[in-house]
């Protein structure tokens, strides 16, 4: 990243705490999320749910609902024909055992929420009125609603017609685990159960569609994390071409997290009743709705068994897991990233990771922050803490002599990645994270503290939680630079943000990549029309991805900046700088021009005139970074909590949090990354659990029962970073996003582990409610 | 039954309803007075943003337990718009996130927020802002311990609140400073 | 998530809203400060044809505290008592049950009277009034009810009041005691998991009457009269406090819920009651020396 016409390190943007520019709009409540705007003659709609885990629709009769007062359309699954297609899985898999998933159910609802008919009215209070004046006619059938139900031996199916329960089945092996096992000095083994969540961003869903007849032309508002591929499927979908569709994701949407970087049903029905109805239509997914409709993530049961040796060398991992994948595949990604973050850290030499992923009568899961690797860390470090108590060492010691060392990169895992290439660690400093989160935490004067606590009647305890995580996925992500010829830099990108900040951190990725002011930057994003290819913002792949794509575009406009400015200029290419304002001869700095002079000129040209030789027109570039493989970022949590022993109560004392995500482009937005995702680890770790009863009806479907972390349960962790630039993109960049959440479940439940270590108590359920650790405390696993 | 509108009143479109289930409303927004007839049972969330354009006060659930929607009542009082009928709120005062800035100028609680990097995505910010400027009102938030007791009413799924708590602090901080 | 259609109507007077209610029976639903009924609406659990605002009755405005008891007036905000500092020195319990209810938002619509009626056997307010010896007074058309709090709450948030009454007020009586309380909810704010309120009198150092309330063990406010008997007469010594502690579960009908299981209710009851206990002792001891 330094060549001598890059700005002086004084000067440059990338690397520095810049305030953020989209702000402004937010705080003022000036911001336009989705709901915000205004479509003029809208109809608003709402989406009658199924009630029943499972049923069988004998009729719908919606006479009631049509006549109702305001109402304009309802829609049913006959009214839909036309757009009744499978909708296929995001990630899949050659083994998946695939069950059409429809946009809206037809004859069968397999979830509470299950979307079964669209009504389409003046308000949203009528549409909800019209909406409970339809009677559907259903027949309930037996639910399944646990992987527990779900695999044993005469349970109901959730599709029947299919063989079994199981979604799919995966196998990965390095060495030769089985005999590996067999051969260990020592093995311990447990099971951990890690429960159902949702992300909760405080936007939900959001779609509006409006067809405009004159060009054919269909525009679609989504508050969506992937504008490409949620246009894709409804091109494909509705049999259109990908210019016919327009897809915005608007400039402000309230969190995404990964429940938005999905397909639904919706998304497949409400564009394509506007263009029935003739009329703009709004769609927006109130509360109720995000907790039975919007995809879930989680919940996993584990069965780890770990051979080591008797100095605590780990010999062989095997984990054979239970994934919920709910009632259809949206996709696999979650549980693939949870076989291949398994191994963490370490040198394993055997390693056996085994899915068996189910569907349940619950809403489906996909990715969701995280997406997969908490629970493998789970698994991982609760037993590495296991490792430890067994031989009598400290966490930190375990860990430290099973770490992959700096320079054993690039490492083969052995297994493969969710991309299906070799599992590959780019670049880490492992050793690094593990000392310094050591060091600060200072264990041997906590274990000091710990035993005069104890004598008090006070329990404290210690955990560690470590992790490697895939970032900067491909295939490719993309950027579009252009000179507007009112003088000023767009950039424009095909991701979409929801509060990462990419208005601020590539605009100075931009201004250092070109050279002028960062001023005369302006982001744009999301939005289909802007840039005809990308991919979108999920799995912390955006920085890795799209910033390589901004950086080589904008050092290209950039190189035809300084042509375009030494043609007119009358000097040698290499006698200009592009600094500032435009582009200037670095000996006669007077000799100027402005980017709106240039533009004048090569954009705008003057009709008929013929330009030299040497001028480029129409300036503009567009850049896709396709990353050869995924990054890899690395993080540790170190936390110290203390726990009521007579109410089960946990609370965190110090929480230590490490994490290498390579070169930080903005190391006040990286924090900002960490300590949001460190308020979901605190969430997922001892509050968040999203229960369904047997019969599959959800129990905690509203605010009132489940418990989302306020600023009294987040307290500021202390962060420090360590930076190992990845070899794989030109800024050395890693993903961010998910790296504050990853350690931090695992670690607590080690931490509380370690407090109750003398009444050997055993924590193996997350979340580590008060009641599970009185459970545990009398002798029971569970509630 | 229809008050009279005064001049200068802000009259709200309204939506269509039976009488019985139609009233007519006046109260203060941001100091201007709005009338007009709203359906009973449309929340004063959806009068500010619907009817009123006032879109900075959000919905995130809609059952008085994110914050998303507060604004303040009379002053003194940060209350759940999403849990007051727009009736209710008849000849009170209401103040929303749209009224925070002056003269196109950001409030020191504003500009701390952005200098804490205490906004990601924006969702809940207009809730939280509420909540503060009614809460500092009342006195300044000096500790960490009180400006999280000052935040809890609020869900944030973003920023993991320590920009926040960091931002209010300084605010009240520099305010003792200059006084 | 929008309320179905319904009738607004905002009486002025006391007598006025007992017309309406009489004329309307269980077609209406009494709202104040909305808090508890605002959700219902939200997700259609209910759908009242007719609301009967009494936000503006004027009778039922504000709060009374003489010596011989405090009487809380339906449109009393949680926040305006909490704020009262008369109401605070008088009753201390009142106060520390308060400041656990949600968060100063919602206190700041949400009434005492409102909570008392909704009967949520989780809540602050059922317990505390259980313990401080409440009356609540129910009003219609048909004229008044003076209902004891320990016979008000029925079932799980359903209380005595039929449907064409009003809870027009809370009156506790002022005795000389002690009190405390102390509430497990998984955050701050939340609906407790378990609480307990207690309110203890003495004559010379005995306990001469003692009230222990726990919350969020059973379809209402649960008495727990055997831990009661137990420190009656006695000095609140250590061994009375544990054995308190230990039978205070004695008689709960607690279920296992997603949220805890009934062992851990049944379990943390006692040890809630052991500290509200310990906490009036050293009270009691830093008053009296």
């Amino acid at each position: 990243m330094t060549s001598p016409d890059l700005a002086r390190a004084s000067e440059r943007l990338v690397g520095t705490r810049m305030r953020r520019r989209e702000d402004e709009r937010l705080l003022t409540g000036r911001a336009q999320f989705l709901d915000d705007l205004d479509f003029a003659g809208y109809y608003e709609a709402a989406v009658l749910r199924s009630p029943h885990a499972a049923a069988r629709i004998r009729g719908i009769d919606t006479t009631a609902a049509s006549a109702a007062s305001g109402v304009v359309a309802v829609y049913t699954a006959q009214d839909l024909g036309p757009i009744l297609h499978d909708l296929p899985p995001k990630v899949t898999h050659p083994n998946l055992n695939r069950q059409t998933r429809l946009p809206i159910a037809t004859d069968r609802v397999r979830y509470v929420g299950e979307p079964v008919a669209v009504v389409i009215a003046d308000t949203r209070y009528l549409a909800e009125d019209a909406a409970e004046l339809i009677d559907v006619d259903y027949e309930p059938l037996p639910a399944v609603a646990s992987t527990g139900q779900a695999l044993a031996a005469g349970a109901a199916l959730v599709h029947e017609g299919s063989e079994s329960n199981v979604a799919v089945h995966i196998v990965q092996q390095a060495g030769d685990p089985d005999t590996a096992l067999l051969a260990a000095p020592h093995v311990v083994t447990e099971t951990f159960v890690v429960t159902r969540g949702g992300g909760h961003s405080m936007e939900g869903r959001a779609i509006a569609a409006r067809f405009e007849p004159a060009t054919g032309q269909l525009t679609v508002w989504d508050a969506t994390q992937t504008p490409h591929y949620v246009r894709q499927m409804l091109a494909v979908l509705y049999g259109m071409t990908e210019d016919e569709i327009r897809l915005i994701a608007p400039a402000d949407i309230g969190g995404g997290f990964g429940p938005k970087a999905q397909f639904y049903g919706e998304e497949a029905i409400i564009p394509w009743i506007a263009m029935q109805l003739g009329a703009p239509v709004k769609w927006i997914e109130d509360r109720w709705e995000n907790f039975v409709s919007a995809t879930m993530e989680r919940a996993q049961t584990h069965r780890v068994q770990v051979g080591f040796d008797d100095e605590g060398h780990l010999l062989v991992l095997k984990d054979v897991f239970e994934h919920d994948q709910g009632a259809y595949c949206v996709g696999l990604q979650v549980p693939t990233i949870t076989m291949s973050t398994l191994p963490g850290p370490y040198r394993i030499p055997h390693i056996h990771s085994e899915l068996i992923a189910c569907y349940t009568n619950m809403v489906p899961t996909s990715s969701l922050r995280g997406a997969g690797r908490p629970q493998a860390v789970v698994a991982m470090e609760r037993m590495m803490d296991r490792v430890a108590e067994r031989l009598g060492l400290e966490p930190d010691e375990v860990r430290r002599r099973n770490l992959i060392q700096p320079g054993d990169f690039p490492y083969a895992v052995g297994l493969l990645f969710r991309d299906g290439s070799p599992l590959t660690y780019d670049s880490g400093d492992y050793p690094a994270l593990l000392d310094e989160a050591a060091r600060r935490i200072d264990i041997a004067e906590f274990r000091v503290e710990q035993a005069r606590a104890r004598t008090e009647g006070r329990l404290l305890g210690l955990g560690f939680g470590m992790f490697v995580e895939g970032s900067g996925l491909g295939p490719y992500e993309g950027a579009r630079v252009r000179l507007t010829n009112g003088g000023r830099i767009l950039v424009l990108l095909a991701a979409s943000p929801q509060g990462q900040g990419y208005e601020t951190v590539y605009a100075q990725l931009a201004a250092d990549a070109i050279g002028v002011s960062i001023d005369l930057i302006e982001v744009r994003h999301g939005d289909t029309a802007l840039v005809p290819f990308g991919q979108g913002t999920f799995a912390s792949r955006v920085t890795a991805t799209a910033g390589p794509a901004v950086w080589d575009a904008c050092r290209q406009l950039r190189g035809d900046l300084a042509a375009a400015g030494a043609s007119m200029l009358g000097v040698p290419l290499d006698e200009v700088e592009v600094t500032g304002p435009g582009v200037r001869v670095s000996w006669a700095p007077r000799r100027a021009l402005t980017l709106r002079e240039i533009a004048a000129v090569t954009n705008v040209g003057r009709h008929g005139m013929s330009l030299p030789d040497d001028l480029p027109v129409a300036i503009e570039r567009t850049a896709y970074f396709k990353p050869r493989r995924a990054v890899y970022s690395s993080g540790i949590h170190a936390v110290i909590v203390e726990v009521d022993a007579e109410t089960g109560k946990v609370a965190v004392v110090r929480s230590v949090l490490g994490h290498d995500c390579g070169t930080m482009l903005n190391p006040l937005l990286v924090e900002g990354q960490m300590l949001g995702g460190y308020a979901h680890g605190i969430g997922n770790a001892l509050y968040e659990e999203a229960v369904y009863g047997p019969d599959g009806q959800p129990q905690a479907a509203s605010y009132l029962d489940y418990a989302l972390p306020t600023a009294l349960e987040v307290d500021r962790p202390e962060l420090f970073h360590v930076e190992s630039p990845s070899p794989l993109n030109p800024l050395g960049v890693k993903g961010a996003g998910e790296g504050g959440l990853i350690p931090v479940p695992a670690a607590i439940a080690n931490a509380v582990e370690d407090a109750l270590r003398p009444f050997g108590a055993r924590i193996t359920q997350l979340p580590v409610t008060p009641s599970r650790v009185i459970g545990a405390l009398r002798g029971q696993d569970g509630a | 039954m229809a008050e009279e509108i005064l001049p200068g009143d802000t009259v709200a479109h309204g939506t269509v309803a039976d009488a019985d289930q139609r009233e007519w409303v006046t109260l203060t927004v941001n100091g201007s007075r709005q009338s007009g007839y709203v359906d009973a049972r449309m929340t004063l969330a959806d009068f500010l943003r619907r009817d009123l354009g006032l879109t900075g006060t959000r919905l995130g659930c809609e059952h008085g337990s994110c914050g998303a929607c507060t604004v303040i009542v009379d002053h003194d009082k940060a209350v759940r718009s999403c849990l007051m009928l727009a009736v209710q709120a008849q000849g009170l005062a209401v103040e929303t996130v749209e009224s925070l800035a002056a003269d196109g100028q950001l409030s020191p609680l504003q500009s701390a927020f952005r200098e804490f990097h205490a906004v990601q995505c924006g969702f809940c910010t207009s809730g939280f802002l509420m909540s503060l400027t009614a809460r500092l009102r009342e006195g300044p938030i000096l500790t960490r311990e009180q400006a999280r007791e000052a935040l809890s009413g609020n869900i944030c799924r973003c920023t993991g609140y320590a920009g926040m708590v960091e931002a209010v602090v300084s605010v009240s901080r520099a305010a003792e400073g200059a006084a | 998530m929008k309320p179905s259609p319904l009738t607004y109507h905002r009486p002025e007077s006391l007598a006025e809203a007992m017309a309406l209610l009489s004329e309307y029976g269980d077609e209406a639903k009494v709202i104040a400060g909305g808090q508890s009924l605002m959700p219902m609406l939200a997700f259609r659990l209910i759908a009242p044809r007719h609301l009967v605002d009494i936000g503006r009755v004027t009778e039922l405005a504000g709060y009374r505290l003489d010596d011989r008891e405090l009487s809380v007036r339906a449109r009393v905000s949680q926040r305006d008592l909490e704020r009262a500092p008369d109401v605070g020195f008088a009753f201390p319990v009142l106060h520390e049950a308060i400041a656990n209810v949600a968060h100063v938002q919602i206190r700041n619509r949400g009434t005492v009277c409102g909570s008392l009626a909704h009967a949520d056997p989780a809540a602050e307010m059922p317990a505390t009034m259980v313990a401080l010896d409440a009356t609540m007074v129910a009003r219609s058309a048909a004229g008044r009810r003076m209902i004891p709090a320990a016979e008000f709450f029925q079932f799980h948030l359903t209380s005595a009041l039929e449907p064409d009454e009003i809870l027009t007020e809370v009156r506790i009586p002022r005795q000389p005691a002690v009190g405390a309380f102390l509430e497990i909810s998984r955050r701050k704010g939340d609906f407790a998991l378990v609480g307990a309120a207690v309110v203890a009198q003495f004559e010379d150092d005995r306990v001469s009457s003692c009230r222990i309330v726990c919350s969020g063990v059973g379809p209402v406010p649960f008495r727990a009269y055997a831990a009661e008997r137990v420190v009656l007469g006695t000095t609140l010594q250590d061994e009375a406090v544990m054995d308190a502690r230990r039978w205070a579960g004695d008689g709960m009908d607690v279920a296992d819920d997603f949220h805890a299981s009934a062992d851990y209710r049944r379990q943390v009851a006692g040890v809630l009651v052991w500290r509200c206990l310990l906490k009036i002792r050293k009270e009691r001891g830093a008053v009296h020396g």
